[in-house]
């Protein structure tokens, strides 16, 4: 059957080979498998609170400001920097969408357009003197987190500010419109569970298909058995998610904008050259800049892209408790951070992947969830989110060391 | 079973030491005499640095199997401090000096002239400076050693190894960063510590200073002895000690190749630089050069002469200030201001540093081959693995690089190997002129012979090859033109066939006077 590719190899014994290629990429799996075994004990923990379907909206929610961030944060990290601003940029932008759409009545679009344009040039401005004026990315950005932090205080003078226009306050409270409205009894919200199906479907064929390339040019590729066994496993636990969801309200809207988010940064990241390059930047810079790589150009880039998101995480914020606050965003920056160094990244740049952030930020929120749920107090609470920190960082530095 | 040597001051009988279940090195003989210098030589990976980390107590006594007789009696080191208690002193290649303490801070570095955790600093800078008197050191022991350059931060070394009452000095390629000055110096020392009776185990790939001063060669080859060479009697040719570190004869050192140069396809006129901290310092002084193609041109100096800061100022402006001169090619003035210009216009430039310049070292071999080119790989900015696999994998059998696969990370091979990726990732490139900084810098001898090959086959395909070298026999076996640069400016140009090394000699010496 495999006359048309004469260039791979003959597959050793298959159990060999499967073994192997789990070994290689254990770090994937294993961080997949400790985000599952994290939520069947917790599951188990709150007596199956946890899935129910209004919790797990809640716990999506709850967490996508902080994916949105990790995704930015990830390339910076990633790119050899940190940003330690992103809590106050995100409760500066909450501040100033507050005072657009609330004080001065401006309309949601041109108001979130603002918004974002806001933390571009705040990340614009941040990166510019990392890159350009090479100011260690620590530095920056602590100042920044105080600037900004100060000026969402100004901004509001102290106060709260709300609530905002009902248009807006979709971007985080709302769910995708169901187009079978009435079909069935109605509990179930069908649009929401076909669009879970159609997204596991695309998964496999677009792993299908990269599988068949990298045997076309005799890489070496995941084996048959473990393709098949990671498509079933992930898809029917996307699918079971999706269907929780379709029996409460449906998907929320966030979820979309993560979702797209998370697929086209992982893209960026595994298969740009953009991508490529930010890590060879992160990897050894000087390298990267005689290999004809726009160094300072493109750390500048990761920290606007940074800010935009912040921005946008400050957005949803601030839409999912309606109102500006000048506490908002306090202490985001440790958990996005967390996020990704849980997820994998190396503090010393070049190492680190979109979905393993995304996996860690949802460790941190299950746990944060979780415990919340069985009435853990929030002291104890950050002391076992430290130590689960310390602990997959020590787990990976252990196996690297091996 | 050989007596055992009574006059020897080191004596390493059947040391064996696997790592998980890979020999490094099995059944090692190594002897060292009173007031030696004992050369211990052999191509890249043969067990040279394993051997001297079990002697130094790195690999502790159950690790490795064997006997070390050390002054007479049987030593069973459990660390580096045990090793160093007994005088017996390493220093490694990469120095263990930290660059922004000052040199007196340095010398007494864990071993503080200190009474109660309080450092008597007159004291330590008193025994620093006749430390420093006895390697011909005049710096202050105040002076940064970030300040010093690294021929003398390696008599620092050595300095501080003389103040741990050092009866073994282990050297691990003591010259291999330092210019032929320096070198010299450093030879010289070694002799006056040996007057001393401080015996001296010397690591090194030159093999003319070795002949220089050794006066036993111990050769290994794939973790075994293959010979101990006397040598006190006089120099051994170097074949000889080339053809026990290889197993085969090496006739010729360079491959033969009947040079076709082509028309002149760049030139550089007037090329001028500045240093980019002390700003009022030209480096470069108008340098004047062209190539042809398919010419391989070397460029031949001592260090410090300004040939890697010719180099980058040219490529894309990557190292110095106020940079002036035009490039030419094909006779028409070209832009390359920028990296990314300079590869565009086909100029590529290996760098002489390949691992903090040259590769990211974490990388697979893949990813560094198409970091250059990665619009070889991708379309519309996305990246086709499979490509890059494919194109990865095509190089790594043209230049034969030896890996497991081509998703091994770089920092895993050996440094041929890297050098051979280094090469991959410019000739993805496909650069018109090559730019080659040290080629062949801490390379063994038979993979010295393979870059060699690669690049007589590079200028056979018409590219242009700019070889620097610090080597003076790699460039006169190789190049086809040889410009002779010193403190920044070109003094000479031999031929091929009129090139000496003694006119190389003559033509810097005459230029400094």
């Amino acid at each position: 059957m495999d006359q048309s590719i004469p260039s791979t190899p003959p597959p050793a014994a298959a159990p060999g080979r499967t073994a192997h290629f789990l070994k290689q990429n254990l770090r994937e799996y294993g961080m997949l498998l400790s985000l599952v075994a994290i939520m069947v004990f917790f599951q188990v923990m709150t007596e199956g609170t946890l899935l129910q379907p209004l919790n797990l909206t809640n716990l999506v929610l709850q967490n996508s400001y902080i994916v949105i961030m990790a995704l930015g944060m990830l390339l910076v990290i990633v790119a050899g920097h940190i940003d330690l601003s992103v809590g106050s940029v995100c409760g500066f932008v909450g501040a100033l969408a507050a005072v657009l759409m609330v004080t001065y009545e401006w309309h949601f679009v041109p108001a979130t357009i603002a918004c974002l344009l806001c933390g571009a040039v705040i990340g614009a401005a941040q990166g510019w003197f990392v890159a350009y004026f090479r100011i260690p990315s620590f530095i920056v950005t602590l100042a920044g987190m105080l600037v900004f932090k100060g000026l969402a205080l100004a901004l509001l003078q102290g106060q709260s500010v709300g609530p905002f226009p009902d248009e807006f306050q979709k971007l985080s409270s709302g769910f995708i419109p169901d187009v079978f409205d009435g079909a069935g009894d109605g509990s179930l919200r069908l649009t929401s569970l076909l669009l879970g199906v159609g997204v596991v479907a695309a998964m496999v064929v677009i792993g299908w298909r990269a599988r068949a390339n990298e045997r076309q040019h005799g890489m070496e590729s995941e084996p048959l058995a473990l393709f098949v066994a990671r498509n079933a496993a992930f898809g029917a636990i996307l699918i079971a998610l999706a269907w929780l969801m379709a029996s409460y309200k449906g998907l929320p809207n966030v979820l979309i904008v993560m979702f797209a988010l998370m697929v086209a940064y992982d893209f960026v990241t595994t298969r740009t050259v953009l991508g490529r390059r930010i890590y060879a930047l992160g990897g050894n810079e000087k390298a990267a800049r005689l290999s004809g790589i726009r160094t300072e150009r493109l750390a500048f880039l990761t920290f606007v892209n940074m800010g935009v998101l912040a921005a946008l995480a400050g957005l949803v914020f601030a839409a999912r408790l309606n109102t500006a606050t000048p506490k908002a965003g306090l202490g985001f920056e440790l958990d996005v951070i967390a996020a990704c160094f849980i997820g994998g990244a190396s503090a010393s740049g070049g190492v680190g992947r979109v979905m393993g952030a995304v996996i860690g930020a949802f460790v941190m929120g299950v746990m944060n969830n979780g415990m919340s749920i069985l009435g853990i107090g929030i002291d104890y609470q950050q002391v076992i989110k430290g130590l689960v920190l310390l602990a997959a960082v020590c787990v990976d530095v252990y196996n690297k060391n091996k | 079973m050989e007596t055992t040597t009574v006059d020897a001051i080191l004596e390493m009988r059947g040391i064996t030491k696997d790592f998980h279940g890979v020999n490094a090195l099995s059944d090692v003989n190594l002897v060292v005499r009173p007031g030696e210098i004992h050369a211990v030589v052999g191509e890249n990976g043969a067990g040279k640095s394993t051997l001297m980390k079990v002697l130094s107590g790195v690999y502790p006594y159950p690790e490795y199997r064997g006997e070390i007789r050390f002054m007479g009696e049987e030593r069973r080191f459990r660390g580096i401090a045990d090793s160093e208690a007994l005088g017996i002193i390493i220093i490694h290649q990469e120095l263990a000096l930290v660059p922004l303490l000052s040199i007196a801070e340095n010398m007494f570095l864990g071993n503080e002239r200190a009474r109660h955790g309080v450092i008597d600093w007159a004291l330590a800078h008193r025994e620093t400076r006749e430390l420093l008197a006895k390697v011909g050191l005049k710096e202050s022991p105040a002076t940064l050693i970030d300040d010093i350059g690294v021929g003398k931060q390696q008599l620092v070394e050595i300095a501080k190894a003389l103040s741990k009452k050092v009866k073994l000095l282990i050297l691990d390629e003591p010259t291999a960063s330092l210019n032929e000055s320096d070198s010299e110096a450093l030879l010289q020392l070694l002799r006056g510590l040996k007057a001393q009776g401080i015996a001296c185990i010397l690591i090194s790939h030159k093999l003319n200073e070795i002949a220089e001063v050794a006066d036993a060669i111990t050769v290994l080859r794939d973790g075994a002895t293959v010979a101990r060479l006397d040598c006190s009697a006089g120099a051994l040719p170097q074949s000889t000690v080339i053809r026990h570190m290889v197993g085969r004869e090496m006739a010729d050192r360079y491959p033969k190749r009947t040079p076709r140069v082509g028309p002149t396809v760049f030139e550089l006129r007037d090329w001028r630089a500045f240093h980019p901290v002390h700003t009022d310092r030209e480096v470069v002084k108008g340098v004047n050069l062209r190539i042809g193609r398919g010419e391989i041109v070397g460029i031949a100096g001592l260090m410090g002469a300004g040939r890697t800061e010719l180099a980058m100022s040219l490529f894309g402006r990557s190292w110095g200030h106020r940079i002036s001169g035009t490039v030419l090619k094909d006779g028409k003035p070209i832009d390359v201001s920028t990296v990314g210009k300079a590869v565009g216009h086909g100029i590529a430039y290996v760098t002489e540093d390949r691992k903090s310049l040259g590769l990211v070292l974490n990388d697979t071999i893949a990813h560094n081959t198409t970091l250059a080119h990665l619009d070889g790989v991708s379309t519309h900015g996305v990246i086709d693995e499979g490509r890059e696999h494919a194109v990865a994998s095509d190089f790594r059998r043209r230049l034969a690089t030896r890996c497991t696969g081509v998703h091994q990370a770089v920092v895993n091979l050996s440094g041929g190997n890297q050098q051979k990726v280094v090469l991959a990732k410019w000739l993805f490139a496909d650069p018109t002129l090559l730019i080659l900084d040290e080629p062949t810098r801490g390379i063994d001898v038979g993979a010295k012979f393979e870059i060699y090959t690669l690049i007589a086959k590079l200028a056979d395909e018409g590219r242009s090859i700019l070889m620097i070298s610090s080597e003076m026999p790699e460039l006169l076996g190789m190049c086809d033109r040889i410009y002779v640069m010193n403190d920044g400016r070109f003094v000479a140009e031999f031929g091929a066939a009129e090139a000496t090394q003694e006119k190389i000699m003559h033509a810097i010496v005459d230029a400094d006077r």
